[in-house]
């Protein structure tokens, strides 16, 4: 409830915002709303917000699985951590951008080169997590698989997954939110399509209703992604905790 | 055949670069089928020992032979999985477990009606019960328990106690039961193992012939004829009498 009054006091202030600076500098609420119809009758705002979804999606999905298996890989043996760990920091370090542009010189303006900057740009994030999350992994539940002869398969899914899980589940929160704003910088700086591109086309016409036409509808996907998919994910990832301690 | 330990050297290194010397040209055989109590002041190397025969501390020179393929353990905390129930726990350590053998195991530990229950819902006494039952569903040649009776109260202690007794009488199996706690030791054991403290030596052994049924009556005689081994209990573990 106070959620909702909340989001109306926004509009609302957006509004008065918008009286004040005039059309130039914050068009109105109805006025982006228009844009946004008729970019949406076009079908313009589907297959952009479509295209850039499904980056998003393809290199969240892809820094995932890499990050994790090396995140747990690193937490396992020390002397591959002791080796890569110099790397991962200067990769953590390195601005998004200086990735993003070294992968389309190296591999030209293409997909494949969006879908490896967006992929690098998430994946040391997802590696330190899950790499906290093998360090923790507790050793007296292991030897208790040991002493029972549990099998390999038998210790991944029953000893090891569900202690990893919420690492998991927190990489992957934090993960969305990055993502998708590389994947916006991605598209900007050298693809055709997709919801970055747009508001680099906005941007140059100086075109704000454009603009929030493309941003608002983005953010509301993300946030249903978030409080739909990943929050309830996270959740299932730790509900034995809720029975008692 | 029986299990024969033979440690030469066992030690642990410390933070400060020193080590502490816990097994020096220890060995100990358990005959096949005969339960032993080992019994000792805390931290004398009882839980290293059941470790190294469990196989779990591999980092020492010496060698156990004859340990056998199925072996049951239960360690000093319960080591449930926290997100399994206790039926699914217990299945787990033991896949071959009937739906029969599951709940004759469950109300052979009075726990009937616990099986769908998570481990975070058990007390302390309840969680070990489980963690006993899971080392008997395995049917083990060999079972170690590594004070099993630790931090529970009183009451409790002596029901598991006589639950334990019963249970481990009445299947043919090699048991080794670390305790400090003469009473556990001359209740269930065929024959009790003094041990010194670190590095551990056998200061004597002591078999009790008398059936595990008629013990309790007879536990005054019992705590006299260990007396000779001068056992100082630790204060407040129940044993009034055992001290000489």
């Amino acid at each position: 409830m106070t959620r909702i009054v909340s989001l109306c006091l926004f509009v609302a202030l957006w509004q008065v915002g918008a009286l004040l600076l005039g059309p130039r500098y914050l068009p109105e609420p109805m006025a982006v709303a228009a844009t946004l119809l008729a970019e949406a009758r076009s079908g313009a705002l589907a297959f952009n917000l479509g295209v850039t979804l499904a980056r998003v999606l393809a290199g969240f999905s892809l820094a995932m699985v890499i990050g994790s298996a090396l995140g747990v890989a690193l937490g396992r043996l020390t002397w591959l951590d002791r080796l890569v760990d110099p790397w991962l920091v200067i990769v953590l370090n390195t601005p998004a951008l200086v990735v993003i542009m070294f992968a389309y010189i190296w591999g030209g303006l293409n997909e494949v080169s969006a879908l490896a900057a967006i992929t690098l740009n998430k994946l040391p994030n997802a590696v330190v997590t899950l790499r906290e999350g093998a360090r923790a992994l507790d050793p007296a539940l292991d030897e208790m698989a040991k002493v029972f002869v549990f099998s390999r398969l038998r210790r991944w899914r029953h000893v090891v997954a569900p202690q990893l899980a919420p690492y998991f589940a927190a990489a992957a929160r934090g993960g969305l939110a990055l993502v998708w704003k590389i994947v916006l910088v991605v598209e900007l700086l050298g693809r055709p399509n997709g919801v970055g591109f747009k508001m680099n086309e906005a941007f140059q016409l100086f075109d704000l209703r454009l603009l929030l036409a493309y941003a608002l509808p983005f953010v509301a996907l993300m946030i249903l992604v978030e409080s739909f998919v990943l929050r309830p994910a996270e959740r299932s990832a730790s509900w034995w905790r809720r029975h008692g301690a | 055949m029986a299990l024969e330990i033979e440690i030469a050297r066992k030690a642990f290194r410390l933070a400060d670069r020193g080590e502490r010397i816990v097994f020096d040209r220890f060995s100990l055989s358990v005959a096949e089928g005969s339960i032993v109590a080992l019994l000792g002041p805390s931290g004398c190397g009882k839980s290293s020992l059941l470790r190294i025969i469990a196989g779990l501390d591999t980092d020492f020179s010496g060698v156990v032979t004859n340990r056998p393929a199925r072996v049951g353990m239960a360690f000093q905390e319960p080591r449930l999985l926290p997100w399994r129930s206790v039926a699914d726990n217990l299945r787990l350590a033991a896949p071959g477990l009937t739906d029969e053998a599951l709940a004759a195991l469950l109300a052979a530990f009075e726990l009937e009606g616990r099986g769908g229950d998570y481990p975070g819902q058990l007390s302390l006494g309840l969680a070990r019960r489980a963690a006993l039952a899971r080392a008997f569903a395995v049917e083990p040649e060999l079972m170690l328990l590594d004070e099993p009776f630790a931090s529970l109260d009183r009451a409790l202690h002596l029901r598991l106690r006589a639950l334990l007794a019963q249970r481990i009488g009445a299947k043919k199996i090699t048991a080794l039961i670390a305790t400090h706690d003469l009473d556990d030791a001359l209740l269930l054991a065929d024959e009790i193992i003094f041990l010194e403290p670190a590095p551990a030596r056998i200061r004597g052994r002591l078999p009790i012939p008398a059936p595990r049924g008629s013990r309790d009556e007879n536990l005054t005689k019992l705590r006299a004829s260990a007396a000779i081994y001068q056992v100082n209990d630790a204060p407040g573990n129940g044993n009034s009498e055992g001290a000489t």
